[in-house]
């Protein structure tokens, strides 16, 4: 049973990752890329600082798609760069959808 | 046998600490910003000596000292401020004051604390002994770059607005306020000279900086470095680069180009630009041992792994050291013989003699980013 549990658990845990196909430990390191290096911006916990609020409450509205996007080609005329010279598009889906499911 | 009775009972009273009696001169502390922590260093030992635990969101957090170097004021992103006894190592006061914050100051004579927020904008100004309100101005935008200068004062800017105000308490709790408008596109961060003369914000919308010379009358900002960038378009700027540390070499500023591998070269006296150094990355700190002899720069994402080292008098890098990945902060000790360096995902601080380049030692912390001493308390807009 307990064991059971623990599969669930790590099933559940490691479910954006699985469901990307990136290569292994890569969503690690975006996660790390978005809560230190977005952060820097918008802040550790995504509240926003310079750059916005960036919680899923905040892009209820947002296709992953355009979330994507907007990570790749940034906001033109603002201070949001484009990461496109640092990322790959897999990586900034994955963000994406990250930032659209991360629950905190 | 009475006697030793009463020296016994004597010894017992006494507080432990009138055994550990001694000053706050060689202490600082690190910002441990995922932990919501700040270790207590110790710069003789070159050792961490406490953790104070319990204050919050500390990203991008900064930290300002009271004049007797006992408390330390630490201003956390999510508009926290908290006072820590660093001898006692106990938080003795904390107040959240704002949702999201960037960073404070503390007044000459070190009564007034104020913290710059971004939400909601403006600027709050508490009493540094009891952390009770004493003001609040609104300002209406996100608001950084608060500097402290003379005459109980303080000076900031305004992203949304582009303006810069200076806020004068000599008169009371209640501030005369002026404001400098139209500095230009979103100031992000700003500097004042340590003689609390020239003021100097960031402009991110802009290609230049504006410069306020707050000795004349009346106050008025100038475009500096005008165009500085114009012959090529900058690379996209993944990190604001600080200006707190820009530093006054001799008599010249080393300024972090934005956008640019590029340390910046400016007269401090007629403001002109009088050379570059090409660098390894986006610089986010260039700061001057205190003598002014050597500048250090770190980089932005994805080059933060190097730091590198410019002599003053050729402009040239003399050294390059890889301390870790994710290199956050140097801070100089007092009289620059070392530079104590977080490197974030290593969680170390390292220690480094600034003349032979040595590693002198390495001190465990959690995901550290500011390192603060003390001596900072008797220095102008730190
Ligand atoms: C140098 C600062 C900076 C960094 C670093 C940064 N951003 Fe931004 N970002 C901004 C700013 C400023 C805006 C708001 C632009 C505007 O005015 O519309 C923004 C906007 C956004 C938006 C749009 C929000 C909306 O509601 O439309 C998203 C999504 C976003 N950023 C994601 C990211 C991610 C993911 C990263 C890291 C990979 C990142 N940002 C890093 C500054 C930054």
């Amino acid at each position: 049973m307990p064991e059971r549990l623990v599969a669930l658990l790590l099933a559940a845990a490691t479910v954006p990752a699985a469901a990307s196909g990136l290569p292994p430990g890569r969503a690690a390191e975006l996660e790390t890329l978005v809560r230190q290096d977005c952060g820097a911006c918008h802040g550790i916990t995504l509240a926003g600082g310079l750059g916005s609020d960036i919680r899923p409450a905040a892009l209820a509205a947002r296709t992953p798609e355009g979330l994507a996007a907007v990570i790749l080609d940034g906001i033109p005329g603002t201070a949001m760069p484009p990461w496109r010279p640092l990322i790959s598009p897999e990586d900034a889906d994955w963000i994406a959808r990250y930032l659209l499911e991360d629950e905190e | 046998m009475m006697l030793r009775t009463l020296i016994v009972a004597l010894m017992l009273a006494l507080p432990a600490a009138a055994a550990e009696l001694r000053g706050t001169g060689d202490l600082g502390v690190a910002v441990e910003r995922t932990t919501g922590s700040l270790l207590v260093l110790d710069r003789s030992e070159h050792a961490a000596i406490g953790r104070v635990e319990g204050l919050g969101d500390l990203s991008h957090a900064s930290v300002v000292f009271s004049p007797d170097e006992r408390h330390a004021f630490v201003f956390g992103r999510d508009g926290g401020l908290t006072k820590v006894d660093i001898l006692t190592q106990d938080i003795v006061g904390r107040v959240m004051q704002a949702g999201n914050s960037i960073g404070g100051a503390i007044s000459d004579d070190g009564t007034l604390v104020a913290v710059s927020n971004y939400e909601p904008g403006g600027v709050r100004v508490f009493d540094a002994a009891t952390l009770a309100p004493v003001a609040d101005i609104p300002t209406g935008s996100r608001t950084l770059g608060l500097v402290d200068v003379p005459g109980r004062r303080f000076v900031f800017s305004l992203w949304d607005a582009g303006e810069t105000w200076v806020a004068d308490f000599s008169g009371g709790p209640e501030p005369a306020i002026t404001k400098i408008t139209g500095i230009g596109a979103n100031p992000y961060d700003a500097l004042v000279t340590a003689n609390g003369r020239t003021y100097i914000a960031g402009l991110f919308g802009e290609d230049g900086l504006a410069e306020i010379d707050l000795w004349q009358e009346p106050l008025r900002a100038r475009r500096i470095l005008d165009g500085y960038a114009k012959d090529d378009p900058a690379l996209p700027v993944y990190k604001m680069p600080h200006l707190e540390g820009w530093a006054l070499a001799g008599e010249r500023f080393a300024l972090p180009a934005i956008g640019r591998h590029e340390v910046l070269w400016m007269d401090a006296r007629s403001f002109e630009e009088v050379g570059r150094t090409a660098v390894h990355g986006q610089p986010v700190f260039a700061v001057a041992r205190p003598d002014g002899r050597q500048v250090w720069v770190n980089f932005a994402h994805p080059d933060n792994d190097t730091v590198q080292v410019i002599d003053t008098l050729s402009g040239e890098i003399v050294h390059e050291l890889k301390p870790g990945p994710a290199v956050l902060h140097m801070e100089f000790a007092p009289r620059g013989n070392e530079v104590w360096i977080s490197v974030r995902d290593a969680n170390r601080i390292d220690v480094y003699d600034t003349a032979s380049f040595e590693k002198i030692a390495e001190i465990p912390a959690e995901s550290p980013s500011g390192i603060f001493f003390t001596a900072r308390a008797h220095r102008t807009g730190l």
